[in-house]
């Protein structure tokens, strides 16, 4: 049960973006689409996942003085080579994905996470961690991109269901992105203090 | 095994294996993937390459020129012949540094006589959802039948809020403009060749 808790918990309770607020640059940069949601959210979660586990692994071997830089190092070395083997040996995945690897080198909920949670806690709770709030992640991606898209672009996952002469076009400009994620947050805060 | 005390040496050894670790982790995956991705890079060159001359068999030539004076990189101008010798055209693999991510790489097909058969997108990192339109069938197909040798329009391909007549991609002029940038060098290049190589025009 409490690992279950721990996997459920980065999906609504601890979101990583709506309540956390981790990971802001990504969060407003990339969600013009749908699918640019899911991409970032699901690298995110790949990485998060791995890097939870390494870090668990050093922790010991990390004096806490300095394990902030000691954890920016790992994770970008960590990010960069998973880009490179990607982009190497796996190009179709590279082509859909390439684009969001770069941006999670120094994703505040990588390090965050490795932070507040992979320092303290066994390797899996570490990499159960990773996944939940990677999927908490991918989640509130994805619902922001879809509701860009649906208003800016007129379209959903890519598929056009309306004329382009119907778009509301500052959705996909980076003022419709924090209209989004306010009215988005202040919902989920709503809903969470009922 | 208990967690390291935070003593000066602790730190320093802590700090120099993860950083000597790591230097030596990127570089054997850089030398690990490198062949990996030319090999990659260089089949997006040729899928590009067919994609904007589409109906030529025969024999390239490539050659390396730089288009205009200060530019910084070289561009490859893939001289297309035909199986009896005559020139079909080119397909340059032309670039430009005015992106909104820095840079991108295009590829342009032009006929014997100058006029673009048709452009595609080689490598860029434009925003997603605005300026990666340019990869779009709808903006590339605008270039097609656009004759720039002799220069049909003063100065080369523009937006038309420049005054040119490519529509840029609505949010993206930035991308666009560097796209009209890199078909443009892409002429200069073409016709540079083509002086350098005697072939008559």
């Amino acid at each position: 049960m409490k690992k279950l808790r721990i996997l459920f918990n980065g999906i609504l309770k601890e979101n990583p973006t709506f309540v956390l607020v981790l990971g802001m640059c990504p969060t407003l940069g990339v969600t013009t689409s749908a699918f640019n949601g899911f991409g970032m959210g699901v690298a995110t979660m790949f990485v998060l996942m791995l890097s939870n586990m390494l870090i668990s692994l050093l922790k010991n071997f990390i004096p806490d003085m300095v394990r902030i830089p000691a954890y920016i190092v790992v994770i970008a070395t960590f990010v960069s080579i998973v880009d490179l083997l990607i982009q190497g040996f796996v190009p179709a995945l590279g082509e859909s994905l390439g684009l969001f690897i770069p941006l999670i080198v120094v994703n505040c909920i990588v390090l965050g996470r490795a932070e507040a949670f992979a320092s303290k806690n066994s390797v899996f709770d570490s990499m159960l961690d990773g996944i939940g709030m990677g999927l908490g992640f991918t989640l509130s991606l994805t619902v922001i991109g879809a509701i860009r898209e649906i208003l800016g672009s007129g379209s959903i996952f890519g598929f056009q269901f309306l004329p382009e002469t119907y778009n509301i076009l500052i959705f996909v400009l980076a003022p419709g992105a924090f209209f989004v994620l306010g009215f988005l947050m202040a919902l989920i805060r709503h809903l969470q203090s009922k | 095994m208990s967690k390291k005390p935070s003593t000066l040496v602790n730190m320093l050894l802590a700090l120099a294996v993860i950083a000597v670790v790591a230097a030596g982790a990127l570089a054997g995956g850089y030398v690990l993937t490198k062949d990996a991705i030319d090999k990659e890079q260089q089949k997006k060159s040729q899928t590009a390459m067919e994609q904007v001359l589409p109906k030529f068999q025969g024999t390239t030539e490539a050659v390396s020129v730089q288009a205009r004076q200060g530019d910084k990189n070289d561009v490859t101008v893939n001289l297309a012949y035909n199986n009896d010798g005559s020139l079909f055209g080119a397909a340059v693999e032309t670039y430009t540094d005015k992106a909104f991510g820095g840079s991108f790489t295009i590829m342009v097909g032009f006929d014997a006589e100058g006029t673009i058969i048709g452009t595609a997108v080689v490598k860029a990192a434009e925003t997603p959802g605005l300026g990666d339109k340019i990869k779009t069938e709808k903006f590339n197909g605008q270039f097609a039948k656009k004759q720039l040798r002799p220069w049909d329009v003063e100065g080369g391909l523009s937006v038309t809020k420049d005054g040119g007549q490519v529509d840029a991609i609505t949010a993206a002029t930035i991308s666009s403009r560097a796209f009209c940038d890199a078909v443009n060098r892409a002429a200069e290049a073409y016709q540079k060749v083509l002086n350098q190589k005697g072939v008559a025009q």
